[in-house]
């Protein structure tokens, strides 16, 4: 499979990328390369197989079903989750209008 | 006076201990060589007031006789991909610039509890994408090694912790943190002629290290020899009940543990591993390091990872998928770079923001990722390449039926020339084709020098082992260590 310029543009936009008619050309043929490249996986025989989910086997723990269960990644920290915002506005996140 | 910079983390922590010199001053003769080797652009900050903070903290424990920890009184380099509280982290990208976190990764908190200090905060290739340190928004890393030719070509420090492996080879630092995706640790070290070992997946805790792969990302201990890395792993990892995927098993005494004596245990030799076209210097060393072990008591056997050839493609889906999906994060609204166009409406932002804050290689993965998994290709790329990492996982598995170890080049080529791959993404990509089966599977993995090539540069080797052993790999490291004697160091032309 290969991707043209089109498809290029539609994954920028997917990806919330800007980018420019030039910028969309240059990558036809670096994604075409790689893509080119990966496709060597379709020799490869699956049946049988299962994709893989978890590298070292694990169980996925839950947190007890309360308020601030860990205090660390838990509520009440209002002003460090701002402390890094672009533009924090009365204790919240502002950004550009979006509805009129 | 002992150089202080010459020595190793276990001598320091002796010396310190011993009272034959102060925490202070082994952090002040780092932070002098710190401060004399911006040329290597090692480092995106440096902390010398950091390093001797948590000295005098250190020296002031000495004085009440109490314990200094297993870390006492070593200061560190802090790859610039673990967040540390008050001190910016970039990631090496635009888009992270000026980001100061108001908490501590597990990792680091975890060395400063053993009593490390901070050099400074080490640069890497941009979102830790990259295997040559030539993708940092903040400018190449440059090797402290030269060919000796008698050209000044600079050198790639390996990547994409290359700040670290730049940095400890150049005596700027005795041990780094790294973090290996796909070879991020093995690799730089392998180039800078320093060892460095990725832990299980699941050992180090990723709470707080910026996102790129979170199935493959491990962080791991990079210095001048096994017993440092053991040392330092050993402060580094335990469970973390922040990381969803951290192990829930006691940390072995890696150090207590050492052992380089290999009788009763075998070492494995993938065949596949010996490809057509490779650097005979590359197979010289490779075998070096197989009388090494016999010579230690080991055996040798022949054996077959049969799906090698498929875990670089493999991995060049898996990768770039999660890291789509994790960097969709940087979005302009709650932390990091914004750019809002004159007029523009949120989605404008998004878009605006993300062309700004991400360098060509980035975009490159994330645009290779959402097309992988975008609909009507997630079965045919996505799964596809899952499928095949779980058969590089089942090889790695039936080969423990017959050997301990594996042992393996590292890279396919020492150090190359900055610029050299640049224009070719692909051609980069193949430098990690000996690290990344490994990161697929899971697998405890480390490099150690092996020698010098017929140009001067560092090789290293490499040792895979079983999940959770990284006693197997760094006593087989050491086996190794012993009798490579390697000694060689770059002249400091930087100074």
């Amino acid at each position: 499979m290969s991707v043209d310029k089109a498809t290029v543009a539609k994954i920028a936009s997917l990806a919330r990328i800007r980018m420019d008619d030039a910028a969309c050309d240059a990558m036809v043929p670096e994604l075409n390369q790689i893509l080119g490249w990966v496709e060597q996986l379709g020799e490869v025989d699956v049946t049988g197989v299962e994709p893989m989910t978890a590298v070292i086997p694990n169980t996925l723990r839950l947190r007890d079903d309360v308020v601030d269960a860990d205090p660390l990644t838990g509520g009440g920290v209002r002003d460090k989750v701002l402390a890094n915002a672009p533009a924090p506005e009365h204790g919240f996140f502002g950004v550009p209008k979006v509805i009129e | 006076m002992t150089e202080l910079t010459e020595l190793t983390v276990a001598a320091i922590r002796t010396g310190v201990a011993g009272g034959d010199f102060t925490a202070v001053e082994v952090a002040e003769a780092f932070n002098a060589n710190v401060a004399a080797a911006s040329q290597l652009n090692a480092f995106i900050v440096a902390t010398p007031e950091k390093a001797v903070e948590a000295a005098q903290a250190v020296d002031a424990k000495r004085a009440k006789g109490q314990d200094l920890g297993k870390m006492g009184g070593v200061p560190i380099g802090m790859k610039d991909l673990f967040a540390t509280n008050g001190v910016q982290t970039t990631a090496a990208s635009h888009m992270l610039e000026g980001f100061v976190p108001q908490y501590e990764s597990t990792v680091s908190q975890k060395l400063w509890d053993a009593g490390a200090g901070m050099l400074g905060k080490l640069n890497l290739d941009q979102f830790a994408m990259g295997s040559s340190n030539e993708t940092s928004y903040f400018g190449n890393v440059i090797s402290p090694w030269r060919r000796k030719d008698g050209g000044n070509a600079d050198l790639a420090p390996g990547g994409s912790s290359g700040g670290s492996s730049s940095a400890v080879a150049a005596r700027l630092c005795p041990a780094a943190t790294g973090t290996d995706t796909g070879g991020s640790i093995r690799q730089p070290a392998a180039f800078t002629g320093i060892s460095g070992i990725k832990p299980t997946y699941g050992r180090c805790s990723r709470w707080g290290v910026v996102a790129f792969a979170s199935s493959l990302d491990q962080a791991g201990p990079m210095a001048r020899d096994v017993t440092d890395c053991a040392i330092m792993l050993e402060a580094m990892a335990g469970f973390d009940p922040k990381d969803s995927t951290s192990l829930n098993l006691p940390v072995p005494e890696w150090e207590a543990g050492l052992n380089p004596d290999m009788k009763g245990k075998k070492v494995g030799i993938p065949r596949e591993y010996r490809m057509d076209g490779m650097d005979p210097e590359i197979l010289k060393s490779w075998d070096d390091g197989i009388a090494w072990l016999k010579d230690a008591g080991a055996e040798v056997v022949d054996i077959s990872l049969p799906h090698t050839k498929y875990a670089l493609p493999a991995y060049y889906i898996i990768a770039p998928a999660e890291a789509s999906s994790n960097l969709a994060r940087y979005d302009g609204v709650r932390y990091g770079l914004r750019d809002l166009p004159e007029g523009a409406g949120l989605q404008d932002m998004y878009a605006a923001t993300r062309a700004d804050g991400f360098g060509p290689e980035v975009k490159r993965r994330i645009m290779i990722g959402t097309y992988v998994l975008s609909a009507g290709f997630y079965d045919a790329y996505y799964n596809q390449a899952q499928k095949v990492r779980a058969l590089i996982a089942r090889d790695f598995e039936q080969a423990w039926s017959q050997c301990d170890v594996i042992l393996a080049p590292t890279c396919p080529s020492a150090a190359f020339a900055l610029g050299d791959k640049t224009s070719d993404p692909l051609s980069m990509y193949l430098n990690d084709v000996f690290a990344v089966p490994a990161s697929l599977a899971g697998l405890p993995a480390m490099s150690v020098p092996a020698g010098l090539n017929s140009e001067g540069l560092p090789l290293g080797l490499q040792i895979i082992g079983k999940a959770f052993d990284e006693q197997g790999v760094l006593n087989a490291g050491l086996a190794i260590e012993q009798r490579a004697g390697f000694t060689a160091k770059p002249e400091a032309w930087w100074k």
